[in-house]
């Protein structure tokens, strides 16, 4: 009978993979679980001898089987979304069994660990440095400068952390590759932790990715020959968003309340347990492997725009027609990426707004929607492209609602280190109740004073808080005020 | 409450670990479904440390519980992205199907966010929920 693959990851469980690949099994197919395509409005996608048919339900399979399917989408490798990509990064979605070392070593594994072994540190360093990546969590720090600075301190004893503590609404991609390609990551880790001289890798997942941590536990097991002495163990994160700031992250690894250190000292100099640590995010360390092979940081760096290099994994989210993982190199438009690759909203109304970044990216306006997708043209905007994650909404999405939900996830979610965050976060939330309020009641007059407080209050939290939670939630609150005043009653 | 000796057996097998506090309170939140006051002091003795430190992470971190809840549970997502695709429609629905029998939980983002809006039951999770599928899946915990 014919080989049927149908993806295993969170979201194709989610979707209802398990019953369909049940179905095919009792049909008397041999079914093989693999990764996710990532074109998650088809999703369960079930695929055979290369044709895709989606998205499957159970009473879908006989007709399927029978050639008479009305899901079929032809080739899934010709798909325009996936014709679209440059996926390198993903190169291996859809195609492998996450957790098959045959499968891994057939589309290249493990060659650019063992090249980076054959090579000393500095010039595995200088490599990534030719490359041009930046870190993908969101700060776009130089990850060939962190490393350098780590290998470079004094002190035995250094770690490598992989922050998948992938809190932003509306990303994906790090859930996506552990539980899709997990050796590509252990791969990465294991080539960081030769670069700065690590004996310990950790990788921090958090608690709401539990396929995640299971498959990615299960990859270290069944890898650990390979990339011994290196110790790799993940740790589990304990539900705090915070956490995703490295210097909450390293708290919590050493066992303490995940809030946030004051930098200086940069953790690359004394970082878990006072020890030099490169903390680098899923993205950052599963693009090495690429940027190691032959030829590999060269190609990488001739992708993208100016100072942004490389592929960006673009998550489509929200109220989008053909939501999924969106590969690219940088420069990239939302027009492209929402109306002609996404197609538009999924209710069928124009689009309104989409936030770029996760909750503490800002709110572009449809005009907005030229600016190429790269570090300094968002930085321009007042915007930033934070973990890659865009989400649509449509017309019928409040702006004050959404900024206030802002303040109130910062509140929610503030370790309560600094004060622009702790009470900030709570002042701006009541502003925006009053405000609403006033709207509500048409008293128009206060209304102006209210929002030049809240400016005030932005601007505060923006300049003095310790890290990005704080300085980073005025970005949804002011692109908010910003582009569509109406929804405050301005 | 708590049997003492598997609280003693999970604090031995992490004690030898580096940074073993979180894991050791995740099992035990595993194991009995809170860390009541009790666990907590002999969890700090054994790790030497002092009692509000261990409450000081116990009460930060919001999977850490110090009473038991013995309802089913079910954790929505209400992240911008479930919004975007109507959560709150369904979070209304949720609400009214769980009444007292079953706790609401809200979290913010399970990564499911382009086919939300999304729910987790333990380790299960369900995609594309709206007023009448939520409603089906509250009856069945």
């Amino acid at each position: 009978m014919s080989r049927v693959r149908i993806a295993d990851d969170a979201l194709a469980l989610a979707c209802g993979a398990d019953a369909v690949a049940h179905t095919f099994e009792t049909a008397g197919c041999s079914v093989e679980r693999v990764s996710s395509w990532g074109m998650h409005w088809l999703e369960p996608l079930v695929e055979i001898e290369g044709m895709g048919y989606g998205p499957v339900a159970p009473a879908d399979v006989n007709d399927i089987l029978a050639g008479r399917s009305k899901l079929a989408i032809g080739k899934i490798e010709d798909h325009s979304f996936i014709q679209a990509q440059q996926r390198l990064t993903f190169a291996r979605a859809g195609k492998t069994r996450p957790l098959s070392l045959i499968d891994y070593a057939a589309t290249g594994g493990w060659q650019s660990l063992n090249r980076a072994r054959s090579l000393n540190a500095p010039a595995v360093i200088d490599l990534v440095m030719q490359s041009g990546l930046r870190g993908r969590g969101g700060a776009g720090f130089p990850t060939g400068l962190k490393w350098r600075t780590v290998q470079e301190a004094s002190g035995s004893r250094k770690y490598v952390v992989c922050n998948a503590d992938e809190g932003d609404s509306g990303t994906f991609a790090d859930r996506m590759l552990m539980e899709g390609d997990p050796f590509q990551l252990v791969e990465g880790m294991a080539i960081a932790a030769h670069a700065v001289g690590a004996g310990t890798a950790y990788i921090y997942i958090r608690s709401e990715y539990p396929h995640a941590i299971a498959k990615m536990q299960q990859a270290i097991i069944i890898a650990h020959k390979i990339i011994a002495p290196l110790h790799m163990e993940v740790r589990v994160g304990a539900g705090a968003y915070v956490c995703g700031e490295e210097t909450s992250l390293l708290n919590s690894l050493e066992g303490q309340r995940g809030v946030v250190r004051a930098k200086p000292p940069l953790p690359a100099l004394a970082g878990l347990f006072g020890c030099p640590t490169a903390v680098n995010n899923v993205l950052s360390l599963a693009a090495i492997p690429h940027i190691l092979a032959e030829d590999g940081a060269r190609s990488y760096a001739e992708l993208g725009t100016e100072r942004s290099r490389g592929t960006m994994p673009i998550q489509l989210a929200g109220n989008i027609l053909h939501g999924g993982l969106f590969e690219t190199s940088f420069g990239i438009t939302l027009n492209t990426l929402i109306h002609e690759i996404g197609g538009g909203t999924a209710s069928g109304r124009p689009v309104k707004a989409v936030q770029v970044g996760g909750p503490l990216g800002a709110y572009l306006h449809p005009e907005q929607f030229d600016i190429p997708f790269d570090y300094e043209s968002y930085a321009k905007a007042d915007a930033l492209i934070g973990h890659g994650g865009i989400v649509v909404f449509d017309d019928r999405a409040d702006m004050a609602a959404q900024a206030r939900f802002a303040m109130e996830f910062c509140a929610a979610e503030s370790c309560g280190k600094c004060t622009p965050c702790r009470i900030g976060a709570q002042r701006g939330r009541e502003l925006i109740d009053h405000i609403r309020h006033r709207k509500l009641m048409a008293q128009a007059a206060g209304i102006e004073a209210d929002i030049i407080l809240l400016r005030d209050l932005c601007n505060t939290m923006k300049s003095s808080s310790l890290c990005a939670l704080g300085g980073f939630t005025p970005y949804p609150v002011l692109s908010a005020l910003e582009h569509w005043p109406e929804d405050f009653g301005g | 409450m708590t049997a003492p000796d598997d609280l003693d057996e999970i604090i031995t097998a992490y004690l030898g670990r580096e940074g073993p506090l979180l894991p050791l309170l995740h099992a035990v939140q595993a194991r009995f479904g809170c860390i009541t006051p009790e666990s907590q002091i002999r969890i700090a003795a054994a790790l030497n440390l002092s009692q509000a430190e261990v409450y000081g992470v116990v009460s930060f971190y919001h999977d850490f519980m110090e009473t038991k809840d013995s309802r089913p549970a079910i954790a929505l997502c209400r992240a911008e992205a479930c919004q975007a695709r109507g959560v709150e429609a369904v979070a209304a629905a949720a609400l009214a199907a769980c009444a007292d029998r079953v706790r609401l939980e809200t979290v913010y983002c399970l990564g499911l966010c382009s086919v939300g809006p999304a729910a987790r039951v333990g380790d299960t999770l369900y995609a594309r929920l709206d007023a009448v599928n939520i409603r089906n899946l509250v009856s069945t915990l």
